[in-house]
C-alpha cells in the first residue's frame, strides 16, 4: 500500500517539474523515519540517492546539451572513420578530439547545470537529506548522462568501423576523464557562488591540463635536460589526467618504440599488470579527490 | 696438318680424361657414407646421394665437383660439428637439408662453409638450426641462391649469420629466404656482388649488415620485422634498387641505417612502418630518388654529419615525423618531393607547390634534443608549437627546405619487390 502510494508520488513529480516541489515533499514525508539521518540505513540512503539520481538524469534529458554532444561524437567519428579508411588512424584522430572537448564539454557542462539546478538543491537541502546525497546524486547524474553520450557517440562507430583494443582503451579512457572533469567542474563551482567566475574557474581548469601543464613539463624537461628524466616525466605525465588518458591510448597504439628509452620503460610498465593498476589508481584519485573535496566544502556551505 | 691434329688429340685425351662420371651414393650403394663418395670421386665427377638421413660428421669436399641430392636427402650434424666444408674451387651443392651444426665461441661454425674457394654455387638448400647457415670466406664469383636458411634462436652470442661473406668479390646471392638468424645477411670486405630478390625477417638483430663492402648492388630485397631492421656503414658506391623495407619496429630499431656510406644510390625503394626508416649519419653524395616512405615514425633522420646529398622525388605519406635533424646547418638537397603534410597551392598548375615546404617540425627539433618529450606527442599543446612555426620559422633549421615540393604523389616507376622466388626447383 505505502509503496503504492510512493510510487505514484514519484510518477507524479517526475511528470511534471512544476509540481516537483510538493511531490517531492509528499513522497519524503511518507518515509520520514526512513530519511532520518541519524537512523537510516545505507540502504535507505541509496535507495534516496537512486530516486534523485533518476530524477536529475530527467532533467539533464530534457535540457538538449547531452543529444547534442552525442550527435556532435557520432557525426565526428563517422566521419573520420569513412574519411581515414584506414581504422588505427581514425583511432588515432579520435583521440585527439575526445582529448580536447570531452574534459572541455564536462567541465563547462557539469559547471552551468550545477549552477541552474541551484534552487533546487536549496530545496532539497531543506528536506532531511544528506547533502552528501543530494551532491552525489548530481555528481552521478552527469557522469552517467555524458558517459551514456559517450558509449553511443563513440563506442558505436569504434564497435562498427574499429574493434580493437586500442578502441577499447579510447572508450574507457574518455569515460574515465570524463568523471574526472565532472567532479572537477563540482568543485569549480563550490569553489564560487558567481556563476560567471564558477564557469571561468572551470574553464581556466581545462585550459591549465591540456596546455599550460604540458607547456610546463617541456620547460622543466629543458631546464633539467642533462639530467636523467625517464621516471620524472612519467610521474608528470600521470599528474595530468589527458596526459595520461593519451599516453594510455598511444601505448596500445605501437607508438612506444618512437619514444625510445621512455617508450620502453612505459611499455614494460603497461604491459604488465601493474601499469594498469597504476594509472587506473590515478584516474580514481582524479575521479575522487576532488569529489570529496567538494562534498566537504557542500557540506559547510551556508546555501 | 700435324699441328692441328695434335690439337685436336689434346682436346680428345683432356676430353676423356675430364669425362665426368656419376657417383651413386646411398645406403644400398658402394659408398654408404657421402664421406667416402667424396674421397673416391675424381675431379669434375658427380655424386648423386640418394633419399636418406645421414649423419656422417663433418664432411669435407676438397675437390672441384659436383654434390647432388637426389630425393630428400637430410644431413645431420647432431650439434656436433660443421656439416659441409668446402675448400675446392668449382663445387656444386644442389638440394640438401643441412641441419643440426654444433655451436662454438671460438670458431664460426656453418651448415655450409666455402673456404678460399671461387666459383662455388650453392643453390636450393634448406639450412636449419645451424649456428652460421652459408659461411663464404676468401670467395670469388661464388652463387647462393634458392636457399632457405633458418636459425635456432637462442641469443644474440650463440648464433651466427644466415649468409656470412667474409672478402669477397663478385658473388651473387639470389632468391634466398633467411629467418632467426643473428644477421640475415652479413657481409665484411665484400665487392661486386649483387643481392638480390632476398627476403630476409624475423632476425635477431638486422636483416642485412654490411661493413667496408664496397661497389655492392641491392635490388628487390625483401627486409621485415628484424630485430633492428637493416644496417649499412663505413661503404661507398652502394646501390640499392627497389627494396621493401618493412615493420622494423622497436626503440632501437630503424629501417635502414646509414653511417659512413658515400657515393651511394638509394632509389625505388618502399620504407614502411620502420621507426626510423633512413636515419643518416655521416653519409655523403648519397642520392635519394623515387622512393616511398609511409607509416613510419620517422621518415627520414639525418644527422647534421651529412653533407651533398640529393633528396628527390620521394613521396611521404602518413609518417609522424617527416625529416628530422640534430644540427642547425643542413647541406643536403631536398628538391620536388611529395609531402602529405604539404598544405601550399599551385596557382599556376605546374604540379610544383608554390611555396616551400619545411619538413622538419618544430617538435621534432625538440625531440631530437630531448628524446622524453615524445611523450606529449600527439598534445594539443605541440600540436599549437608546430602551427605557430610553421607561421613564422624561428627554431627549425633555416635551409632544411623543399622549394619545389610535388602536387600529387609520385608514381614509383618500378614496382619494387617483384616476385622473390625462393625455393622451386
Amino acid at each position: 500500500m505505502v509503496n503504492k502510494q510512493h510510487e505514484k508520488n514519484r510518477r507524479d513529480y517526475l511528470a511534471n517539474k512544476v509540481d516537483i516541489q510538493s511531490g517531492y515533499a509528499s513522497a519524503l514525508s511518507l518515509s520520514i523515519e526512513e530519511t532520518d539521518t541519524i537512523t537510516m540505513t545505507k540502504s535507505n540512503r541509496n535507495n534516496l540517492l537512486l530516486r534523485l539520481l533518476k530524477y536529475v538524469l530527467l532533467d539533464i534529458l530534457k535540457n538538449r546539451m547531452v543529444l547534442f554532444y552525442t550527435l556532435f561524437l557520432l557525426a565526428t567519428s563517422f566521419g573520420l572513420f569513412s574519411m581515414s579508411g584506414d581504422a588505427t588512424k581514425g583511432i588515432a584522430s579520435l583521440l585527439n578530439i575526445v582529448l580536447l572537448v570531452s574534459p572541455l564539454l564536462s567541465l563547462i557542462f557539469s559547471t552551468i547545470y550545477f549552477y541552474n539546478s541551484y534552487e533546487f538543491i536549496e530545496l532539497l537541502s531543506a528536506q532531511p537529506i544528506q547533502r552528501k546525497t543530494i551532491l552525489y546524486s548530481q555528481y552521478w547524474g552527469l557522469c552517467i548522462s555524458l558517459i551514456v553520450a559517450l558509449v553511443i557517440g563513440l563506442g558505436i562507430p569504434l564497435l562498427i568501423f574499429a574493434p580493437s583494443k586500442a578502441a577499447l582503451s579510447l572508450l574507457i579512457v574518455s569515460c574515465g576523464l570524463t568523471m574526472a572533469f565532472v567532479s572537477l567542474a563540482l568543485l569549480a563551482a563550490l569553489l564560487t557562488r558567481d556563476k560567471a567566475r564558477g564557469i571561468g574557474l572551470s574553464l581556466l581548469m581545462w585550459f591549465y591540463f591540456t596546455f599550460i601543464y604540458d607547456a610546463m613539463m617541456l620547460m622543466i624537461m629543458f631546464a633539467y635536460i642533462d639530467y636523467p628524466m625517464e621516471t620524472i616525466t612519467l610521474t608528470m605525465i600521470s599528474l595530468n589526467p589527458i596526459d595520461l588518458a593519451r599516453v594510455i591510448v598511444l601505448l596500445q597504439h605501437d607508438v612506444s618504440a618512437l619514444m625510445g628509452y621512455t617508450g620502453a620503460l612505459l611499455q614494460e610498465l603497461f604491459s604488465s599488470g601493474k601499469g594498469v593498476l597504476l594509472a587506473s589508481g590515478v584516474m580514481l584519485i582524479w575521479i575522487f579527490v576532488p569529489l570529496k573535496l567538494a562534498i566537504r566544502l557542500f557540506n559547510k556551505r551556508d546555501l | 696438318m700435324i699441328k692441328l691434329i695434335s690439337t685436336l688429340l689434346l682436346i680428345m685425351l683432356a676430353h676423356f680424361k675430364m669425362q665426368a662420371t656419376v657417383i651413386e651414393c646411398g645406403e644400398n650403394t658402394k659408398f654408404p657414407s657421402i664421406q667416402q663418395a667424396l674421397n673416391a670421386a675424381l675431379p669434375f665427377d658427380t655424386i648423386e646421394v640418394l633419399s636418406g638421413y645421414y649423419k656422417q660428421g663433418n664432411i669435407f669436399i676438397e675437390k672441384s665437383l659436383s654434390l647432388f641430392a637426389k630425393g630428400e636427402v637430410v644431413i645431420d650434424g647432431e650439434f656436433k660439428c660443421e656439416v659441409i666444408t668446402v675448400k675446392s674451387s668449382h663445387v656444386h651443392i644442389k638440394g640438401f637439408h643441412i641441419k643440426n651444426s654444433s655451436n662454438l665461441s671460438s670458431i664460426d661454425i656453418a651448415g655450409i662453409k666455402v673456404l678460399a674457394s671461387h666459383h662455388v654455387i650453392i643453390e636450393y638448400n634448406q639450412v636449419e638450426k645451424c649456428s652460421f647457415g652459408i659461411y663464404l670466406s676468401n670467395t670469388k664469383h661464388c652463387i647462393v641462391k634458392h636457399n632457405i636458411i633458418s636459425g635456432n634462436v637462442l641469443a644474440e652470442t650463440n648464433i651466427g649469420n644466415g649468409i656470412h661473406c667474409w672478402k669477397a668479390d663478385s658473388n651473387e646471392i639470389e632468391n634466398n629466404e633467411i629467418t632467426n638468424q643473428r644477421d640475415g645477411i652479413y657481409f665484411e670486405f665484400v665487392t661486386n656482388t649483387t643481392i638480390n630478390k632476398n627476403f630476409s625477417h624475423h632476425n635477431l638483430r638486422y636483416g642485412l649488415h654490411f661493413m667496408f663492402s664496397h661497389s655492392n648492388t641491392y635490388t628487390a630485397n625483401k627486409f621485415s620485422k628484424n630485430g633492428a631492421g637493416v644496417a649499412v656503414m663505413y661503404s661507398h658506391h652502394v646501390t640499392m634498387k627497389n627494396n621493401l623495407f618493412d615493420y622494423n619496429w622497436g626503440a632501437s630499431s630503424y629501417g635502414l641505417l646509414l653511417k659512413d656510406i658515400n657515393d651511394s644510390d638509394i632509389s625505388g625503394n618502399i620504407f614502411s612502418y620502420n621507426s626510423a626508416a633512413i636515419y643518416m649519419e655521416g653519409s655523403n653524395r648519397v642520392n635519394m630518388r623515387n622512393n616511398t616512405f609511409s607509416n613510419n615514425g620517422w621518415a627520414l633522420r639525418m644527422q647534421a654529419s651529412c653533407v651533398d646529398n640529393i633528396i628527390e622525388y620521394n613521396n611521404f605519406i602518413g609518417n609522424t615525423f617527416d625529416v628530422s635533424t640534430n644540427g642547425e646547418t643542413q647541406l643536403s638537397n631536398f628538391n620536388a618531393n611529395y609531402w602529405d603534410k604539404y598544405e601550399g597551392y599551385d596557382l599556376n598548375r605546374d604540379g610544383e607547390g608554390d611555396i616551400p615546404y619545411r619538413p622538419v617540425s618544430l617538435f621534432s627539433v625538440i625531440v631530437e634534443q630531448l628524446p622524453p618529450s615524445l611523450l606529449l606527442i600527439r598534445s594539443f599543446m605541440v600540436y599549437l608549437l608546430d602551427k605557430a612555426e610553421k607561421i613564422i620559422p624561428s627554431l627549425t633549421p633555416e635551409y632544411l627546405i623543399d622549394n619545389k615540393p610535388i602536387i600529387k604523389m609520385i608514381e614509383a616507376e618500378n614496382q619494387p619487390v617483384a616476385s622473390i622466388n625462393i625455393n622451386k626447383k
